[in-house]
């Protein structure tokens, strides 16, 4: 399979290029085209005709050039050195094509994954003489502040260490030796893995623990567990990268995956910037030190956006085998789907629904199915995690096309953006009515123990009055306020203050940004207090206008921003104000 | 066969086999490039221009800017450069017009070039680009108090027929100014289908203020071959990267009307009878925006910057058609024109609801405009957005049925239209009359409606007084 056969391009239109002469050659292998040899990707073969998706640039190429195959389908090299790395889809680092090509990113150009140069210290953790099996740890490395990174034996190796090293190592250098009892075999930090084919586990596990982002509509009414997949579908503006953002820097994974899939190059820009200067709530290091990027912005080559979402799930599948909990967000869907779209569309394809491949849904079902919480390879039971949230952009807003529907047909949360809540900056837009959550079942033990028992309880009753006040405002929307009975204007009130004081949360406030699950628990109780106290004054004849000018409700919409550490003490003071001003309402009357 | 193979670079052919729409496929050539440029030369003896959007083995299709009107396929004479497509760029440019394809127009000779410049442009390295934050003042209330613009940014202004964007573009480019910056600064104008009329607009507007030297504009007009389109906004951005990256310029580069630009691509896609995408558009449409769009930005260690303003008129004032949806989630916000606001009178008619600035939150705040600049716009807009709310209900059930809250939300609604957005065409408002203004606004509700700010501002800036002294 290695012995390099060359064939020659036929023809070229954008980003396909056909080549000849290439019988031998198989499905998905990358090849390097012309004189420059441009990194593609076979897709398609018909007799001794490959079919070939370029990732890069095409313009410029003849017929008649070269066609090398590399015998090897796309892989990315995994080992010490991608956290804190930023690639391109096809796992190239864009500061290193940036020392070489300057602030333009030309094609042709070819820079190692992980640094050839760096020295790690290696720890080994194993002995000679250990018996070891795919999967088991053969030493630490320091990867960043946070990650200590397991150097693994890679999947399909086993065998007895011959020789094992220590101290400062380049990821090509041998730091241990195999005996499989047919040979030796020589490890380094650094394997190989073939993007398109999900890494082996032992055992998939229920979601039972949830994936906290200190986002209350997220943590409170429609957790995402850890493990699981959910998808923020939305028009433009309704906010879904800045959704993306906040749960990449608040999310309670130990790694975090972001992929910038045919996105706005400033964004990929402000996540750069932004990261390694952002405290992680749960290390108290920067984020940096946890997080991988990969970006693909809409401008850079329409088949590496198809391959960087692949690039992007396997490295989080290498750090869940170490037994990290993993997150990967991937904005957005769309314009993989698109970028699939457009190579299908060059291939002559038969199209489906809009234009899209009839096999998108297997390949989204697919990508989305490498999420889940699993017992790991090795000898030793460990589990580890990874979470898929995608955002899908459906043109104009409308959910009903064909990538949103698909996705919703593989995944578990769904968070609806909402364009309305959006142009009246309700944000996060999610649409409480909309979205949902299947992991609610599973996390509920979780919840009541680690938060209360209650918190469940009180989540319910909100999402009630939620469901009653849509119904309300129905009503309103027919005949006005004030054809409403004294109790339901003062629900509204409530209801009001749930949207405005717990719903909403500011990503940009320096406090609010961040809300832990106690904080929560209290902020809800807070506001049932108030419903409570509410509907006591209106039994005993309280007009709904008097409760609507009570003070302690300005109190309690700026009870958001205190900090996290001082709210049980707050929490104390509202129930205070609360009791004593409706009971100083009671007394006037 | 009749080929007559010049030198290695250039060959000629005479072997056209099909002229259709606006292509042209050639065949019995030999090595022919993607993207190569093609000279074509009709049997009436024009010079044609064209581009190799397929090439095979021996057959290659080609493009023709200028339209396929008189070509045959017998003495049609096509000749492949060796070359992709270039412009010949200089300083020099500045204050002169040229056409779609990138000719002088303006009866000036040509110019020196300094460079030849792929007019694809390359994709800026994200970790080269430096985030964009510097406040660019238009002294329009709707755009530095609601939806900042920033150096570097690409902001389209969506608009329908008969509205007014000509007017606010080119209100933009006279009074767009950074605070306290005296640094270079020019504009750009693509003009992609646009008549005879709009582009003397600009022309005249631009000369009114003196302006004319800072300008480079590249016009195709409405009755000049719609596929020159394809090219006119990547020459006006490779032009503009030249200046903005060589010469440390600040460039706005003016792109109208993308719309037609959308409607050529759909055209050539047609005649290649690739599988459609939504309403007929090729699948590839994002891509090839966001290639034009995504070349706005800055990088780090160069001065100069580039900021986009795409017009793009929607089709039945649909923000769901393809062209401005696809736009939108390309580029950092939107300017979005309401044609109710337009038909009360008001000008510009910026409706502040649907528009949105994503990078304003960067380039807003102490040290660039003022301290209290959020909370004001997040206020207005949030006052705003319930009063219009209100004016559909009372529609409904009538003012008598309002409350309190809801009747001053909608008196906020009404005076924020007259006062905040509507001014005049060469009124230009400093960022603190816009924020002062605001705050006038502002203090017809009552202080704790203003959740949205914080209560440091509020203590300085809110005025208590009795809501009739607004003039309402």
């Amino acid at each position: 399979m290695t012995d390099q056969k060359t064939g020659k391009i036929q023809s070229i239109a954008g980003p396909l290029v056909i080549a000849k002469d290439m019988r031998g050659c198989e499905m998905y292998e990358v090849v390097r085209v012309g004189q420059e040899g441009l990194m593609g990707e076979t897709i398609k073969l018909i007799g001794d005709l490959a079919y070939i998706q370029i990732y890069e640039d095409t313009t410029g190429l003849k017929p008649g050039e070269e066609v090398v195959r590399t015998g090897a389908p796309l892989s990315v090299e995994l080992g010490p050195g991608i956290i804190a790395n930023f690639y391109d889809g096809i796992q190239r680092p864009l500061v290193g094509i940036k020392n070489l090509a300057g602030d333009y990113i030309t094609r042709g150009i070819s820079v190692p994954s992980l640094d050839p140069e760096k020295k790690w210290d290696f720890m080994p953790t194993v002995k000679k003489g250990d018996e070891l099996v795919e999967g088991d740890y053969i030493g630490e490395v320091q990867e960043s502040k946070v990650i200590l990174h397991k150097v693994m034996v890679p999947p399909g190796i086993h065998g007895r260490v011959l020789e094992i090293k220590s101290g400062r190592f380049t990821v090509d250098e041998v730091i241990a030796v195999l005996d499989d009892g047919g040979g030796r075999k020589e490890l380094t930090m650094k394997q190989k893995w073939p993007v398109r084919i999900g890494r082996p586990l032992k055992e998939k596990l229920d979601p039972e623990v949830p994936l906290l982002t200190g986002q209350r509509i997220y943590d409170t009414f429609f957790p995402i567990a850890k493990g699981g997949t959910a998808a923020i579908p939305g028009g433009f503006g309704t906010g879904k990268t800045v959704s993306q953002h906040q749960l990449a820097k608040w999310a309670d994974s130990q790694v975090v995956v972001y992929v910038g899939c045919g996105e706005r190059g400033n964004e990929m820009t402000e996540v750069l910037l932004t990261f390694p200067e952002l405290d992680d709530p749960n290390t108290g290091e920067k984020l940096m030190e946890r997080s991988a990027l990969i970006a693909n912005t809409s401008n850079m080559p329409v088949a590496a956006r198809e391959a960087s979402i692949y690039t992007g799930v396997t490295i989080a599948e290498y750090y869940r085998d170490m037994g990290y909990d993993v997150a990967l967000m991937a904005d957005s869907s769309s314009r993989w789907a698109e970028a699939l779209r457009e190579i299908s569309g060059r291939l002559e394809e038969m199209p489906g629904e809009e234009g899209f491949p009839a096999y998108l849904g297997t390949r989204l079902a697919d990508f989305y199915e490498r999420a889940g919480r699993v017992v790991t390879l090795g000898k030793e039971k460990r589990f580890g995690s990874v979470s898929i949230i995608g955002a899908v952009s459906p043109p104009g807003g409308d959910f009903s096309e064909p990538v949103a529907q698909n996705t919703l047909r593989v995944v578990s949360t769904f968070w609806a953006l909402d364009t309305n809540l959006a142009d009246r900056r309700h944000f996060p837009a999610i649409n409480w009515l909309t979205s949902y959550s299947l992991y609610l079942d599973f996390v509920r033990p979780w919840y009541d123990k680690n938060v209360d028992t209650e918190f469940q309880t009180l989540r319910r009753e909100t999402m009630a009055l939620l469901e009653k006040e849509a119904e309300l405002q129905e009503i309103v929307q027919l005949v006005g306020q004030d054809a409403l009975p004294e109790s339901d204007r003062a629900f509204l009130e409530v209801a009001r203050m749930i949207r405005e004081d717990y719903l909403q949360q500011h990503a940009y406030h320096e406090i609010d940004s961040y809300c832990s699950k106690e904080k929560q628990y209290l902020m809800l109780k807070i506001i049932m207090k108030f419903h409570q106290e509410v509907n006591k004054a209106i039994e005993s004849g309280i007009m709904a206008s008097r409760i609507a000018v009570l003070k302690v409700k300005d109190e309690i919409a700026r009870m958001k921003y205190t900090p996290n550490q001082d709210f049980p003490q707050r929490y104390e003071e509202l129930l205070k104000s609360i009791e004593s001003e409706f009971e100083s309402l009671r007394n006037q009357t | 066969m009749k080929e007559r193979p010049r030198d290695i670079k250039s060959r000629e052919y005479r072997s056209v086999v099909q002229v259709a729409g606006p292509l042209l496929i050639v065949e019995g050539v030999e090595g022919v490039a993607y993207g190569e440029v093609v000279h074509i030369r009709t049997p009436g003896g024009d010079n044609r221009m064209g581009q190799v959007l397929e090439s095979q083995e021996n057959l290659a299709i080609v493009q023709v800017f200028e339209g396929t009107r008189g070509l045959d396929t017998d003495q049609t004479r096509v000749r492949f450069s060796g070359d992709i497509m270039k412009i010949s760029i200089s300083k020099e440019m500045l204050g002169r017009s040229y056409d779609g394809l990138g000719r002088p127009i303006d009866g000036g000779p040509d110019i020196i070039p300094e460079v030849r410049l792929p007019i694809t442009g390359a994709a800026i390295n994200p970790t080269a680009r430096a985030y964009p934050d510097e406040f660019i003042q238009t002294g329009i209330s709707t755009i530095d108090g609601m939806n900042t613009l920033v150096r570097g940014q690409k902001l389209p202004i969506f608009s329908g027929a008969g509205l007014p964007h000509n007017d606010l573009a080119a209100q933009i480019a006279r009074q767009a100014t950074v605070l306290g910056s005296e640094e270079p600064f020019s504009v750009i104008f693509a003009a992609m289908g646009i008549t005879h009329e709009e582009a003397n607009f600009f022309m005249n507007s631009f000369e009114s203020t003196g302006a004319l030297e800072r300008i480079v504009s590249f016009i195709n007009l409405a009755d000049d071959p719609a596929i020159e389109r394809i090219i006119t906004p990547r020459m006006a951005l490779t032009t503009a990267e030249f200046l903005a990256f060589n010469y440390d310029t600040h460039v706005l580069v003016i792109l109208t009307n993308m719309t037609n630009y959308g409607e050529a691509l759909r055209e050539i896609s047609a005649a290649r009878e690739e599988v459609p995408g939504r309403r007929g558009y090729p699948g590839y449409m994002y891509t090839d925006l966001a290639t034009n769009y995504e070349r706005a930005g800055r990088i780090r260690g160069k001065k100069g910057s580039i900021t986009q303003m795409p017009i793009l008129s929607m089709p039945d004032d649909d923000i769901t058609h393809p062209i401005p949806d696809l736009t939108g989630y390309i580029t950092e916000g939107q300017f979005v024109l309401s044609r109710e606001l337009h038909r009360k009178g008001i000008y510009p008619p910026v409706d502040v609801l649907p528009s949105l600035s994503r990078l304003m939150n960067e380039g807003i705040g102490e040290g660039r405009t003022r301290a209290d600049h959020l909370g004001v716009s997040d206020q207005c807009y949030s006052a705003y957005a319930e009063g219009r709310d209100v004016r559909s209900l009372v529609a409904v059930v009538g003012e008598e049925a309002l409350s309190e809250r809801d009747r001053l939300n909608l008196k906020f609604a009404d005076v924020f239209e007259e006062r905040f957005v509507n001014q005049g065409v060469d009124e230009n408002r400093t960022i603190e009359q816009t924020l002062d203004l605001g705050w006038e606004l502002l203090s017809m509700l009552p202080e704790g409606e203003l959740k949205r700010i914080d209560e440091k501002y509020i203590r300085q800036y809110y005025k208590k007084g009795p809501l009739l002294e607004m003039g309402v």
